[in-house]
């Protein structure tokens, strides 16, 4: 059912001796496979830059004009001869060639931890007439969100204690977690707050001062 | 032979299990292909469009066990367009219709639907095990069908599906009377999951060996789950957070102390890495670990409990462990055998990423690795060599490097030599990936050395159609070619048409092969599908000289497929 194939039309051109692997470091290698060699039609062409190859930029081939078909975003037309330089973050579909399923659940983790898009949460202060956003990644622990806060909202808030939360001040931060529960900021370590932080609410009167009274 | 009744020869054939030796057994003589047939209960098909589901029900009536795989694998990676095709509805209809006690069933990269699901699980009784891996259509409706009715169901087993979330009450859809669970694995699921039903679940789940949570479920939940199943051998976690000083933490450490049969371990999709200490008891034990989707954990932290797992066997893991993780891995799993490195921010700057200085030191450290799949920065020829003389038994070598065309970066030159090292020293291999910049060269030394090769893909490599040539006429075993972007044109393709009738599949896409070309393969093979996929212009029929967007061929005993959409056009 098959037919044999010629390597080319001749075979002394193949070069067998020169197929032999040795392991050894490839500059040995090379100068005995001879990558300088180019020699008739009938034998591969041996060349370290190839003129005929489709690039994942696009590069148009000598054949032809036909736009290249890589589906690539931003095809450019280079010169064939010229030696083309890594592509700049050119997206070619399809490459590296992981899972869609992984590729978009990392997309999704980027959003969820906010890197390079941010985490931002809402945040509502009673009697504000508008909300406002926050990211929380921008503050690395409690002082620094509240004191944005504070800034934010031109309000002061008092200490945190656990035993009586925000007592001494009018108002109380508090969030909404992923049950849809409404927690007091500040009783669980950062890290932890940050996952599970899914909006802010700045309480004042005495519905804060409630909630200090836990 | 023929002195024998057929009972003895049906005893001799349950001992040959693989489906290429049962293959091979049944075209000895008439006898035999009977026999054969009439004892045979696992079936493999490859390709759905291979055959038909009324050929495959004749053929086989004792089948139990049935795997199917739909679309071509290049579909992973977004080439293929969605409604291509490879629905399971036909296969599910012809089996439910027969008298096929259908037990299992395994399907990768098709299209199911709840209908299907639905209809699935009323139709066999004693159906056992759903496997899908890479499928997609179907929604937690379709899921809440298999737990209702499946009575006596003892593995459901997600794998990377896409599934629409409608809610997470399909587990409450499990009956009390269900106590049959082995295997539970929800892992890709995204959205919420009613709690109190998955404990109840495993608390009458007394064989439960494997469960694989999904990011919906705390680590408070997870507490009680082992509390009620320390017999686990499987465990994905899915969301592990919260406060190490915490009474759920403590308790928590406590009970897998008990959970002395672990030894898989996967998930952490989100992850408080202070919490990490308390899973170390188990790292001592573990065979396989999967942190490929914990993106939380890096640094040191990671290499903390990597140093933990002296007898990891298969590891999966993001490339933000760096060569030097991977020293520590070599340094430590001397066991390994199956390595993979996946991207962990596959278009970004490569600051977290590997080199060839971590895949020198795994081969340096690990001798028995025999499968590999990297994701890297860079290679160079000098470390493939040095890779392929320390690790001679790979049976599966898949590298990417993130820039395609990448030479190496110390010399310049491309990789032909580095992977001529590993297909001449790796005499067992099966399966290959290629990348980096690549010529000719490269498929000469494929062809000569690489006998046992199976399944070869290729992108953006080559100069011509020698390349191709080289190893459609060397590999003698070649089952599955799969190309992209190299400049393989109809000489390549047409030089021996006989070939792909002994292939399962061809994929060609971005290459030269023209329209024309194409259109001579499928009329000197009969036997073959040729389809053109073509998005662009819709079916505007050019000149024969056009070039082929994407065709994939495929040998098929049911002729031209009538699911095809508009865009796919079979010659």
């Amino acid at each position: 059912m098959e037919k044999s194939v010629n390597y080319g039309g001749h075979h002394d051109d193949l070069n067998l001796e020169a197929t032999k692997l040795r392991l050894g470091l490839p500059g040995i290698i090379s100068s005995d496979i001879g990558y300088e060699k180019q020699s008739s039609s009938a034998s591969t062409v041996v060349v370290v830059r190839n003129n005929k190859r489709a690039s994942p930029v696009g590069i148009m081939t000598q054949e032809s004009s036909s736009k290249s078909h890589s589906n690539v975003s931003d095809a450019r037309n280079g010169d064939p001869n010229s030696h083309h330089q890594p592509p700049a973050k050119a997206q070619v579909v399809g490459w590296p060639p992981i899972r869609s399923f992984r590729r978009n659940s990392f997309q999704q983790k980027k959003t969820d931890q906010g890197d390079g898009a941010g985490m931002y949460v809402k945040v509502s202060m009673d009697g504000a007439p508008y909300l406002r956003k926050v990211d929380l990644k921008v503050y690395k622990s409690y002082p620094e969100l509240l004191t944005a806060l504070e800034n934010m909202f031109k309000f002061t808030i008092g200490e945190y204690s656990e035993r009586e939360g925000y007592n001494r001040s009018e108002y109380a931060p508090t969030y909404e977690d992923k049950d849809g529960d409404w927690m007091l900021v500040g009783d669980v370590p950062w890290d932890m707050f940050i996952f599970s932080c899914k909006r802010l609410r700045i309480m004042k009167g005495s519905e804060a001062r409630g909630l200090g009274c836990l | 032979m023929n002195y024998f009744p057929d009972e003895v020869l049906e005893h001799v054939f349950d001992f040959v299990a693989s489906h290429r030796d049962r293959n091979a057994v049944s075209l000895v003589c008439r006898l035999w292909h009977r026999v054969e047939r009439l004892s045979r209960q696992r079936v493999f098909v490859g390709n759905c469009y291979a055959l038909s589901p009324q050929i495959l029900i004749a053929r086989f009536p004792g089948l139990k066990s049935l795997t199917l795989k739909g679309k071509p694998h290049f579909a992973d990676f977004n080439l293929v367009p969605h409604d291509w095709g490879g629905y399971v509805q036909p296969w599910i209809e012809a089996l439910s219709n027969s008298r096929i006690g259908l037990e299992e069933l395994r399907l990768k990269r098709m299209v199911v639907s709840d209908e299907s699901l639905e209809l699935l699980s009323r139709s066999f009784a004693n159906f056992k095990s759903l496997v899908l891996v890479s499928c997609e259509g179907f929604t937690t409706v379709g899921l809440a069908a298999i737990a209702a009715n499946c009575r006596f169901l003892r593995e459901l087993d997600l794998q990377e599906n896409e599934i629409d979330d409608h809610s997470g009450h399909w587990l409450s859809c499990f009956p009390d009377s269900c106590t049959s669970l082995i295997s539970l694995n929800f892992a890709c699921l995204k959205g919420e999951i009613n709690l109190a039903a998955l404990e109840r679940l495993v608390a009458r789940s007394p064989n439960l060996r494997s469960l694989r949570l999904n990011r919906a479920v705390p680590l408070e939940t997870l507490q009680n789950i082992l509390m009620r199943a320390p017999q686990l051998v499987d465990l994905g976690t899915g969301s592990y957070v919260h406060d190490p000083d915490s009474e759920t933490y403590n308790k928590l450490k406590h009970t897998i102390l008990k959970c002395k049969s672990i030894r898989n371990l996967s998930g952490f999709l989100e992850v408080a890495p202070r919490c990490l200490p308390a899973i170390y008891p188990i790292c001592l034990n573990l065979t396989s670990l999967n942190l490929s989707y914990a993106a939380g954990i890096h640094g040191s932290e990671l290499v903390k409990l990597i140093r933990h797992c002296a007898k990891l066997q298969r590891l999966w893991i993001l490339d933000c462990i760096g060569d030097k993780g991977l020293e520590v891995v070599a340094s430590t799993c001397k066991e390994l055998q199956e390595l993979r490195v996946f991207p962990s921010d596959p278009f970004g700057v490569g600051h977290a990423a590997v080199t060839e200085n971590g895949l020198v030191a795994i081969s340096v450290g690990c001798p028995k690795l025999h499968s590999l799949l990297y994701f890297c920065q860079q290679m160079t020829n000098a470390a493939l060599i040095a890779v392929a003389k320390n690790c001679p038994n790979f049976i599966r070598f898949r590298l990417c490097i993130l820039d395609p065309t990448k030479p190496d970066p110390v010399t310049m030159q491309p990789l032909d030599n580095g992977f001529g090292a590993i297909v001449q020293s790796c005499k067992r291999l099966r399966r290959l990936s290629l990348s980096g910049l690549l010529t000719d060269w490269v498929f000469l030394y494929i062809g000569m050395y690489a006998e046992q090769l199976e399944m070869l893909s290729v992108a953006f490599a080559g100069d011509s159609d020698k390349g191709m040539l080289y190893v459609l006429n060397g590999c003698k075993k070649l089952r599955k070619l799969e190309i992209r972007d190299s400049p393989f044109g109809n000489k390549a393709l047409l030089t021996d048409v006989g070939k792909y009738e002994t292939m399962r599949s061809l994929w060609m896409s971005s290459c030269e092969v023209t329209l024309g070309g194409c259109k001579t393969l499928a009329k000197e093979m009969p036997r073959l599908n040729v389809e053109i996929i073509n998005e662009h212009d819709q079916m505007e029929i050019g000149s024969d000289e056009q070039r082929v967007e994407k065709m994939y061929l495929y040998r098929t005993l049911v002729g031209p497929r009538k699911d095809a959409p508009e865009f796919v056009w079979t010659l």
